[in-house]
């Protein structure tokens, strides 16, 4: 195996970075709010939460994406590499396409989530939220495979709503209508080229844009200049957080502890805990942490993860779940009033044996702060499908003309 | 594909042929497959000229199971003794040696005070005792961390009750030197430097550590568990040769109605449903099994028999860091008359003859170790078979053996360029020990880690299959999941001596590996 560093190892002993598409997003982060994401500073808000966040589901919203760890798997058992990694079966996903896809240790606890692409029979690009090249060093003992990490060579800008598909039409991306989810493909522009897949993170209609970090700021003023009509807004992390907990999205070490961080070996979760099982595949041979996922299918989940629709409009977040009233039983991880579901939405992890009763009795507590005096609310929720906003535009070929 | 064996063992070391003897007499129908041309692993007599006959690797018997020993009936398969208790004889430039036998006894005009001689005495029994706390261990196999099962939680409590039952101040002792290196144990209670050596020698024999090296203490409390030849810590010599040990294995084995296939390499093993299914050739040919049991050393039985794809990515990195690189070399030689070493009398030529003069002299020779870099000077480990068993050698000429201490497994400059300088540094090394020495050498074989690995396929040359320290000990060897012999593959076994208990000739991990596969697999 052949592994290639290019983010620092040490990466809390130097100034965070700036992405390359820096000098486009400095530009526009007027509330100078920034926040630190492995080792990067992108903005948090660039004006006004509501703002960005209403942009993406009802205009266009750009995101820079670019801290995102980003990994290229090459090499003769690259195939074999990735199957061995994640716990789907990667055979079945075609060169061209994407997937979502999570890898646990050996003790089948899920390590990260992530996006795999791949770009050719033995090609593959992973992205993910956190570093992982330690655990893929580890993972290619014994395959013939190179990985090269691309983080710092790869700007990502996720072009995200309604109009994405309209924009990037007008901005020079012939036949990006006939993207399918989940499809990737290059594209030519005058003066670079670059790799678009139609995926994101908001649950809405969306394309994520891969492109050399020399490239970035061409295709960003690109985009800006080609939608003007559209009016493009730049939109930060925090309204990026209310997107995609609407569209019932986790984030790992907020919905759930990574292994990598779990300092108590029972606080690891299995995706049958945090309702991926459909990721899992026994028949397709071994994978990290297969032996141990056999034995805990047969154990039975210890907790889930579950959507919750909490009473009144008051955002229930890190708030602890009762049952009838009194009895412990999960806390809320993410919480907001979803503006366009018009619903009190939280993401929450219950034990196991709760989430089995039908309809339980389940109350949420929520202390409000109202003139710095502090309110208890033990708010009624219920169990619900945790994709809150699911538009049918997210999926349609070709996309709507909006 | 052939319907071989229903139980394949790969490799016909002494551990193999122990695990597959057991296995036949427990009615399964075994096949071991043996990539040499001939069965003994590390235990074997090898022609290197004509009518000298050398042990290709180990070349004493100090630590062998007497329990393999009865119960495989090996007397009766022809193991017999040429010599049933070689003192040791720690080797002066000056003719003052230092004699072991029973008591330390100065020779040449060497005078051990009487202050070391109670030094010594007091602390061979109470590193007896320590070793005893250990010597049950051995034969059982080892808890697995973590668990529920009653039969592991019994044999870690024994271990406990165990120390706890030296009394407090020794379980104190027990525990504060466990840890600790060889050299302050013996500079703190003795003086003589020869007698320091002799301790320590046995700490760090085979492994790729220093006399200063932390856990030593724990490698010398696993050699005194060792019942050579029903004496504590002494050495013996089977008639014909080491190998003629697991020659009577493999007579052994046959009567129990086993087969033994050389020339046999296994590629891989054949997994179906995450279990052993049989094994690949590397000519391609096909066995199946029902279960398999490898006496590779972990490395390669994981990494290469089961490959990476079937394993966990943890797992695997445990394996793939495994500490296994060779630190031992052998030198035969052949020579044309007795080797007579400066103010030894005759009948001790025959004994167990150490050259390491002082711990910093030892130490020394371990530094370049760690670089790559070959000693000026290393301890050796020597025997003259032939003095004790003439049939080793044409009449009045003899074989001399040398275990070399410090040879590193990657050397920096390259065999190719260094060995006849490093072979010649070892005889003159020799000469001036023993002059005229180099005059009569016949024909010499130096088997450096390298050669070793090559000819037994064992990864890094390491004799005993991984270096024997705390954390690749006991319950941990050969790694945190695999430490039971079985792995987590079902149906296939580790039985060598990368499992517990580990190297030297010894049989043990042959013999808790068979009750292992015997227990899982049903007798049949």
């Amino acid at each position: 195996m052949i592994i290639r560093r290019s983010t620092p190892g040490a990466l809390h002993r130097e100034a965070a970075r700036h992405t390359p598409f820096h000098p486009c997003t400095s530009a526009f982060c007027l509330a100078n709010e920034w926040v630190g994401w492995a080792g990067y500073t992108v903005p948090n808000v660039y004006g006004d939460v509501a703002y960005e966040y209403f942009a993406v589901r009802n205009q266009l919203g750009v995101l820079d994406l670019s801290p995102l760890s980003k990994y290229r798997v090459g090499g003769a058992d690259a195939e074999a590499f990735m199957n061995r990694l994640l716990t789907r079966d990667i055979r079945k996903v075609a060169p061209g396409r994407v997937a979502y896809a999570i890898w646990c240790n050996d003790e089948g606890h899920v390590i990260d989530d992530g996006t795999v692409f791949r770009l050719g029979a033995q090609d593959f690009r992973i992205s993910c939220q956190e570093h992982q090249l330690g655990w893929l060093s580890r993972s290619a003992i014994g395959f013939d495979v190179h990985i090269e990490d691309e983080t710092a060579a790869l700007g990502v800008l996720a072009v995200q709503g309604p109009t994405s598909c309209a924009v990037l039409k007008r901005a020079g991306f012939g036949g990006i209508e006939t993207l399918k989810p989940f499809d990737v493909r290059d594209f030519d522009l005058p003066g670079f080229t670059l790799t678009v897949s139609r995926t994101g993170f908001t649950g809405d209609l969306g394309y994520e844009l891969w492109v050399a970090d020399r490239d970035a700021v061409d295709l960003w003023d690109l985009l800006f200049e080609a939608g003007a009509l559209h009016d493009p807004r730049p939109v930060g992390l925090a309204a990026l957080d209310m997107l995609r907990l609407e569209a019932g999205f986790m984030v790992t070490n907020t919905d759930f502890v990574s292994a990598e961080l779990a300092l108590r070996r029972n606080r690891g979760r299995t995706p049958f805990e945090i309702g991926l099982e459909r990721l899992v595949d026994f028949d397709k041979g071994h994978f990290t942490g297969r032996r141990a996922l056999v034995e805990a299918q047969r154990r039975g989940p210890r907790s889930v993860i579950v959507g919750l629709e909490i009473e009144h409009n008051k955002p229930a977040g890190d708030a602890l779940v009762y049952l009838g009233g009194k009895k412990q039983v999960g806390h809320v991880t993410s919480a907001m009033w979803s503006s366009t579901c018009k619903r009190n939405i939280a993401l929450a992890t219950l034990d196991a044996r709760t989430a089995q009763i039908p309809d339980p009795d389940l109350r949420v507590e929520i202390y409000v702060k109202k003139e710095l005096k502090w309110h208890r609310l033990m708010a009624r929720a219920k169990i619900t499908d945790r994709r809150f906003f699911d538009p049918e535009r997210r999926r349609a070929t070709p996309p709507g003309d909006f | 594909m052939s319907a071989g064996g229903e139980t394949i063992v790969i490799g016909a070391g002494h551990n193999g042929l122990v695990a597959a003897n057991y296995l036949a007499k427990a009615g399964h129908k075994v096949l071991v497959l043996e990539a040499c041309e001939q069965p003994g692993g590390a235990a074997t007599t090898e022609e290197i000229a004509p009518g000298y006959r050398a042990p290709a690797c180990a070349h004493l018997l100090f630590h062998l199971d007497p329990a393999v020993v009865r119960e495989l009936q090996l007397e009766r398969h022809g193991l017999r003794y040429a010599n049933k208790a070689l003192a040791t004889v720690v080797l002066d430039r000056d003719g003052r040696h230092l004699v072991i036998d029973g008591v330390p006894e100065g020779l040449g005009g060497r005078v051990v005070s009487a202050v070391d001689q109670r030094a010594w005495a007091d602390m061979g029994s109470s590193l007896r005792r320590f070793a005893g706390v250990l010597a049950g261990f051995l034969a059982k196999t080892p808890p697995r961390l973590g668990s529920k099962h009653w039969a592991d939680r019994r044999t870690l409590l024994e271990l406990g009750w165990k120390t706890r039952r030296l009394g407090r101040l020794e379980m104190q002792e027990f525990l504060r030197i466990v840890l600790s290196n060889v050299a302050d144990l013996v500079e703190d209670e003795i003086e003589d430097p020869l007698l320091q050596t002799a301790i320590a020698f046995d700490a760090v024999l085979g492994g790729a550590v220093g006399p200063r090296s932390p856990g030593t203490v724990l490698a010398l409390l696993y050699r005194l568990t060792g019942d050579g030849a029903g004496l504590p810590a002494t050495r013996s010599l089977p008639q014909g040769g080491v190998g003629a040990l697991t020659q009577a294995m493999v007579d052994a084995l046959r009567e129990a109605g086993g087969v033994v296939r050389c020339g046999a390499r296994v590629a891989c093993l054949r997994i179906e449903n995450d279990r052993a299914s049989g094994v690949v050739l590397d000519s391609g040919e096909e066995i199946a099994a029902r279960c398999v049991l490898s006496n590779a050393d972990p490395r390669r039985s994981f990494l290469e028999l089961v490959g990476a794809q079937h394993l966990d990515a943890e797992f695997a990195d445990r394996a793939a860091q495994i500490r296994m690189k060779g630190a031992t070399a052998k030198l035969n030689l052949a020579l044309s008359a007795p080797p007579r070493f400066t103010g030894l009398p005759e009948p001790r030529h025959a004994e167990r003859l150490l050259i390491a003069p002082s711990i910093d002299d030892m130490e020394s020779a371990f530094n370049p170790l760690k670089y790559g870099e070959l000693p000026e000077a290393p301890p050796l480990e020597i025997v003259v078979p032939s003095l004790s068993d003439p049939s080793l050698a044409p009449g009045g000429a003899h074989i001399l053996s040398a275990v070399v201490q410090y040879v590193p497994y990657g050397l920096k400059a390259g065999w190719e360029a260094s060995r006849g300088d490093f072979q010649e540094r070892l005889l003159t090394l020799l000469e001036s020990y023993a002059p005229g020495l180099k005059d009569s050498v016949v024909a010499a074989q130096l088997l450096t880690p390298a050669d070793i690995e090559q000819r037994l396929g064992t990864t890094g040359g390491h004799w005993h299959h991984g270096e024997l320290a705390v954390d690749q000990m006991l319950m941990l060897r050969p790694l945190y999941g695999a430490a039971q012999y079985d792995t987590p593959i079902g149906g296939f076994y580790l039985c060598g001596a990368g499992a517990h208990p580990g190297g030297d000739l010894m049989g043990t991990a042959g013999r808790n590996a068979a009750r292992r596969a015997l227990e899982r697999e049903g007798a049949q």
